[in-house]
């Protein structure tokens, strides 16, 4: 994505810790009401933001408050881009067990990311699984 | 009774025991803390005040994460394991949705309304 295409863009960096995840995740949010991307567009990208922060904090970087996460978000006319690094030993996502198998059904893990990949247009994991690239496609409709 | 700061209940005389309604205090359930809490209040009605029969309103939660299903799967489980039965009810179409995708709604007994869910229990 140019750097000429982008409305708008956040960087931040901060420790392990939800709070400034959280303040950086309001205002993505606050922007994309304001760009008047549908509410269900909104909805579904508010959950992948949480479950992608959390992942990082609490998996990547093990809570480990000497750690950074690395936040970065560009929005164009019709698409969110954002970018979350941790400083974890990363992991390889085909290795993940489907949270919807029988099998792991009952099991209280694993749902983050099938849910940032049903709620995300687009999302891949680079590097050594430490460093999350997800898009999301405005959806035509305006409910 | 213990105070709870997460959840919100009603105690009815159901057909096979008493049946506790939980309510949410929380409109988003996603902050860490409030999660841990939140569990900790739901399993300590099944562990420390043995109620069996639960029923959960979702009316008022706008939105959850994947921390907060993962301690409604260990309480459904708490639940079982003392014999209990555990119903969800009035969940959102985008509740019911995260449900659906994570296919929780095949674990969990979930019903429409509150009506429907105390209704039999």
């Amino acid at each position: 994505m140019p750097q000429s295409d982008w409305n708008w863009k956040l960087e931040r960096r901060f420790p392990s810790d939800t709070t400034p995840g959280q303040d950086a995740i309001a205002m993505v949010l606050a922007q994309l009401d304001e760009a008047g991307w549908p509410s269900k567009d909104v909805y579904g990208i508010h959950l992948a933001l949480e479950e992608a922060l959390v992942n990082a904090i609490r998996h990547g970087n093990r809570s480990d408050p000497l750690k950074e996460v690395d936040l970065r978000c560009y929005l164009t006319d019709n698409r969110l881009r954002v970018e979350i690094k941790d400083e974890g030993p990363g992991f390889d996502p085909s290795k993940l067990p489907d949270p919807t198998s029988d099998e792991y059904l009952d099991r209280p893990n694993g749902r983050g990311v099938l849910l940032i990949r049903t709620f995300m247009s687009r999302v891949n994991y680079l590097g050594r699984g430490n460093v999350v690239v997800m898009e999301k496609d405005r959806s035509a409709s305006s409910a | 009774m213990a105070v709870y700061r997460r959840i919100e209940l009603t105690s009815f005389s159901g057909t096979s025991g008493d049946v506790t309604l939980v309510r949410f205090v929380d409109r988003k359930i996603i902050d860490a803390t409030n999660i841990q809490e939140l569990g900790d209040e739901l399993f300590s009605l099944v562990e420390k005040e043995g109620r069996k029969l639960l029923v959960l309103n979702f009316t008022s939660v706008e939105f959850l994460s994947s921390a907060a299903l993962n301690k409604l799967i260990i309480l459904e489980k708490k639940v079982k394991a003392h014999s209990g039965k555990m119903r969800l009810c009035q969940l959102r179409p985008e509740i019911y949705e995260v449900f659906a995708i994570t296919r929780l709604n095949q674990l969990f007994d979930i019903k429409g309304t509150e009506g429907e869910a105390l209704t039999g229990l």
